[in-house]
């Protein structure tokens, strides 16, 4: 056998293990971040959302975090106008993950449009993560894991919407807790140091302390400007 | 049209404009140093504040209840590094137990 033809099935062979944990990567992520949709479509609806509404901010907005505020935020008697606003804070750092991705992506039109809206956090993490294995995985990390998370997102949305309806009284379900826990949990990882655990309590304090003074949703709010203050002056 | 949905349509318009945005504008001008700062930043502040007002208030009243004792074992289930559907349920669980038979 030439040299050339053996050089040609290890090139294969190692392309196609890539390929695989790529996938792999991607599916076991899609898998265990859309399984947190139950949490959304059940918080969606304790917080007065009905199940279309629900399923349209999970299939329109897709970013966890921003729709869980924004469901927080209204279903904690604020307006739309601060609902809207603090979702939105949170979803600045999509357009910061599309200004590392659009360079490796490189597309146009509709498969811009498509791509921009599966840019989250799952899909840029796996992407940065195949790194290594070069941009083709990176590529194929990023729709994988997009695709992925947006179908098992949406249909595990359904699924909690539907089955917090047919509760009823949801505190009886722990569902009332259920929400700020998965506050918790999205911000928790994000305490890696010292200043960012007393930002934290500093912000949780602060919100707590004027939720009886300003109207509901601002002391949410009110905690961003104190980050950009810091941010700016750090 | 009602808050709900404003507040449905109006995240989602912007949201789509962000991740778009990030897509189409030159690079350099949201890689500043302060930027990223500050993006950093705003999901600790945004996020740890919802913590606190979903956990102690009912519209604008401050209250404590059965979400006490929901948060206080989210915390302990991520002291011991559990997993998202964990630190959620067990959260779920015992909130719901102290509801129902306190």
């Amino acid at each position: 056998m030439p040299l050339s033809a053996l050089g040609f099935i290890r090139h294969n062979v190692r392309v196609s293990k890539v390929a695989s944990t790529t996938l792999r990567d991607s599916l076991s992520v899609s898998l265990t971040v859309g399984a947190y949709g139950v949490a959304f479509g059940a918080a969606a609806v304790a917080n007065g959302f009905t199940v279309l509404q629900s399923c349209l901010l999970s299939l329109l907005t897709f970013s966890g975090a921003s729709q869980f505020a924004v469901i927080g935020v209204l279903g904690a008697g604020g307006s739309a106008l601060s609902g809207i606003a603090t979702a939105s804070l949170l979803g600045v750092r999509n357009a910061l993950y599309g200004v590392i991705m659009a360079p490796r992506l490189k597309v146009s039109g509709l498969t811009r449009v498509v791509a921009a809206q599966i840019t989250i956090d799952e899909s840029t993490a796996v992407a940065l993560g195949q790194e290594p294995h070069g941009d083709d995985a990176m590529r194929k990390g990023f729709w994988y894991t997009g695709i992925g998370v947006f179908v098992f997102w949406n249909l595990f949305t359904l699924a909690g919407a539907l089955g917090a309806q047919a509760m009823g009284d949801i505190r009886a379900f722990g569902l009332d807790s259920a929400v700020p826990a998965a506050f918790l949990g999205l911000v928790w990882p994000r305490l890696t140091g010292n200043f960012e655990r007393i930002l934290a309590v500093s912000c949780a304090l602060f919100a707590i302390a004027m939720t009886p003074i300003l109207p509901a949703g601002l002391p949410i709010i009110a905690t961003a400007f104190i980050a950009i203050v810091i941010g700016l002056k750090r | 049209m009602s808050a709900l949905w404003i507040a449905t349509i109006g995240t989602s318009v912007i949201a789509f404009a962000l991740k778009y945005s990030g897509h189409s504008v030159p690079e350099r001008w949201l890689s500043h140093p302060k930027i990223q700062r500050i993006n950093a930043l705003i999901p600790i502040a945004l996020l740890s504040a919802l913590v606190a007002v979903q956990s102690f208030s009912e519209k604008s009243k401050l209250m404590v209840d059965q979400r006490l004792v929901g948060l206080s074992v989210a915390i302990i289930a991520l002291f011991l590094k559990a997993p998202f559907p964990v630190v959620v349920l067990s959260a779920a669980v015992s909130s719901a137990a102290v509801y129902r038979w306190l």
